[in-house]
């Protein structure tokens, strides 16, 4: 709490500086979800629909060399209980001096290049019942002071706090047979989910050259899970959350119509020490046939060195990929992805797309789907979840 | 009179003449390219200089139907000298987009360097810029016509002086450098007081008319740099147009290199 008075003395001094108008902008969005097959768990159903509300305020003084962004965020959900949550996604206090930059509160930052998964991107928590693709992500408690200097960008964070990932509830899909107990967390530090975590990252372009290095020391941002039972005797899942290193590494060269991208990581922790990466090209068709129409090819592929033990589901995995942006008056956009295992039949696929309707609307779907998993595939459990997802977002 | 037509009878005469008058004698050995090229680069010098810049931009797309949307992006310009401008752009309307950011390093030759903020995932992506060609947020301005314009980035020749809107124009040929430009030429009016765009016509690929790019509403700052209040730009070949409307322009802002990074781009607001 400590840190949370610094916080608001912080604000307080900010408020005795000249006061420029705030404003307020985000979206509130509705979206409904349907379920290809019968639900696999007792209570599951087969659509659910969904309200979710994200506002942020932005506020800034003596010409955004301080600024206050303040950005909650809810869900409510009709089936899942859990997907039900509110978080701050922001809260964050910004200093900007001549070659440096001062952050404090909650915030949230995104290290890495590629398009498939996220290894590098470590600071964050991922919000799991917003998007099994984990790019949601929770609020991080953090103190970043940013040095640009000539030698490139070196970020120090300090996390005071650990959150939480998100799992889904009884109700919801998406989900593994037996439930998360949050509320039994574990953690391999004493100090819980206050350990305090480090981070550091340095970033510099080189001409055609963007090249990131990282650290990070605390606790780990993927639980491993034992088996317990809850207050009412039930099996359950218990997180248990180890602490762990990691340096990454990100790279990404861009020449003509191509992206070049490498993210490499070295994780180690009690239970395992390896290396990943994931490595790809991303070529992009201007104009095709004719037409506005850009179309990008992605092709990544994605190594774990555990093999059959890992804890995510690529280990030896391709991703291939095709996005398409119409250029329009709607910016019109599609991504569809498949990430097929290399070892098995099995396929993740995945297809988005939206548009703009009038001037403050936005239309998106969302498909997701799973093929040929075998029983000891991580996504096995969710071989009924195949889903469509529509949003209609106004945004204000 | 008499006597200038009479000592021009003699060639002997004439040659002497074209000696005494040798600054005129240059002018009359220059070729069109060269005439050309000199008019741009004297664009270009009078544009020298303006340090820093920014200013708000209103983007009105109007399709063949008549219906309008509408983009509010604010700019921010630094002069490189040696290289191109580098440039921020935020996106304030459409509300969607509302907090999208894009970073701009350009250069005179090769490839500009290009950076885009998600605000949604918090993630910088660097974009590939070749396509120059491709349209900028649905607009009837392609990248490339939005860009810095470079001098290095054209071939010029001139065409003719000719009068447009009660102004004394030179009109130029140019042709893009950059194989991944849209455009095979370009018809450029410049008038001969001020050099200022007053009109562009752009010729595809195939050399035939796809858009008049019209200038109006200048004005002066610093009592040196003329910028245009008004842009308007017509498709030929879909009856869309853009209009762009300048406003808020503020020189001297003290802007440096540090302003025009990753991170300043990430808090742009």
């Amino acid at each position: 709490m400590r840190f949370y008075g610094v916080l608001l003395a912080l604000f307080l001094i900010a408020g005795s500086v000249t006061i420029e108008a705030g404003e307020w902008s985000g979206y509130v969005g509705l979206e409904a979800r349907y379920f290809v097959d019968d639900p696999l768990y007792a209570g599951q159903e087969q659509h659910s629909q969904s309200l979710s509300f994200s506002p942020e305020f932005y506020q800034q003084w003596q010409d955004g060399r301080f600024s206050l962004t303040f950005s909650p965020y809810v869900r409510q959900d009709s089936s899942d209980d859990e997907r039900s949550h509110a978080d701050v996604r922001e809260l964050l206090w910004l200093m900007v001096g001549d070659d440096w930059e001062l952050r404090a509160g909650l915030g949230r930052m995104f290290w890495g290049v590629t398009e498939s998964q996220h290894l590098v991107d470590i600071v964050n928590q991922s919000d799991l019942v917003e998007d099994i693709d984990g790019e949601q992500k929770l609020g991080q408690p953090l103190i970043n002071l940013s040095l640009i200097r000539d030698w490139g960008t070196l970020d120090l964070l300090l996390l005071p706090g650990f959150r939480e990932r998100t799992f889904p509830g009884k109700e919801g899909r998406l989900r593994l047979p037996l439930l998360v107990d949050t509320d039994q967390a574990m953690y391999e530090s004493n100090a819980g989910d206050q350990h305090v975590d480090v981070a550091l990252r340095w970033f510099q372009s080189f001409a055609e050259w963007d090249v990131g290095l990282s650290g990070f020391s605390g606790t780990a941002r993927a639980p491993l899970f034992t088996n317990g039972f809850n207050t009412s005797g039930q099996p359950v899942l218990i997180p248990y959350y180890e602490q762990m290193t990691q340096w990454g590494l990100d790279i990404q060269l861009t020449r003509e119509g191509w992206l070049w991208k490498l993210e490499a990581i070295q994780h180690d922790s009690q239970s395992a020490n390896y290396q990943a990466a994931t490595e790809g090209v991303e070529y992009t068709f201007y104009a095709i046939m004719g037409s506005e129409i850009d179309m990008g090819v992605i092709v990544e592929y994605l190594y774990d060195s555990r093999n059959g033990k890992a804890t995510t589901p690529f280990e030896n995995d391709l991703m291939t990929g095709f996005r398409f942006a119409w250029n329009n008056v709607q910016s019109t956009e599609l991504l569809a992805g498949v990430i097929s295992d290399m070892d098995t039949s099995a396929k993740a696929l995945s297809f988005e797309a939206s548009t703009r309707v009038g001037s403050s609307w936005k239309l998106s779907g969302r498909l997701r789907g799973f093929s040929g998993l075998g029983a000891d595939d991580l996504y096995y459990p969710l071989r009924h979840d195949d889903y469509l997802q529509v949003e209609l977002a106004r945004y204000f | 009179m008499s006597f200038f037509i009479r000592v021009c009878k003699s060639s002997s005469m004439l040659m002497l003449l074209l000696l005494v008058l040798s600054p005129l004698a240059t002018v009359v050995a220059q070729t069109p390219e060269e005439k050309g090229l000199a008019i741009a680069q004297e664009l270009e010098r009078r544009d020298d200089g303006f340090g820093d810049a920014r200013a708000d931009m209103k983007m009105i797309l109007t399709n063949r139907q008549g219906e309008e949307s509408v983009r509010d992006i604010r700019l921010r310009m630094l002069e490189v000298p040696g290289d191109g401008d580098k440039s921020m752009s935020i996106f304030d309307r459409p509300a969607d987009v509302k907090g999208t950011a894009m970073l701009t390093w350009s250069h005179k030759v090769e490839s500009d360097d290009q950076w885009l903020y998600l605000p949604a995932l918090k993630r910088v992506k660097r974009i590939a810029s070749r396509n120059r060609s491709g349209s900028f947020m649905g607009s009837e301005f392609a990248f490339e016509d939005l860009g810095s314009q470079e001098t290095e980035k054209y071939s010029y020749k001139f065409i003719k002086d000719e009068m447009l809107n009660n102004l004394d124009c030179v009109v130029l040929e140019r042709d893009p450098v950059d194989r991944y430009s849209g455009y095979k030429r370009q018809l450029v009016w410049i008038d001969k007081a001020e050099y200022r765009l007053q009109k562009i016509e752009f010729y595809d690929r195939k050399d035939s008319l796809l858009k008049t790019l019209t200038y109006s509403g200048y004005h002066q700052f610093l009592n040196k740099y003329w910028r245009a209040e008004e842009m308007n730009m017509i498709n030929h070949l879909t009856g869309k147009s853009t209009k762009l409307l300048w406003s808020s322009y503020h020189f001297g802002n003290g802007f440096n290199e540090a302003d025009f990074t990753h991170n300043s781009l990430k808090r742009a607001r």
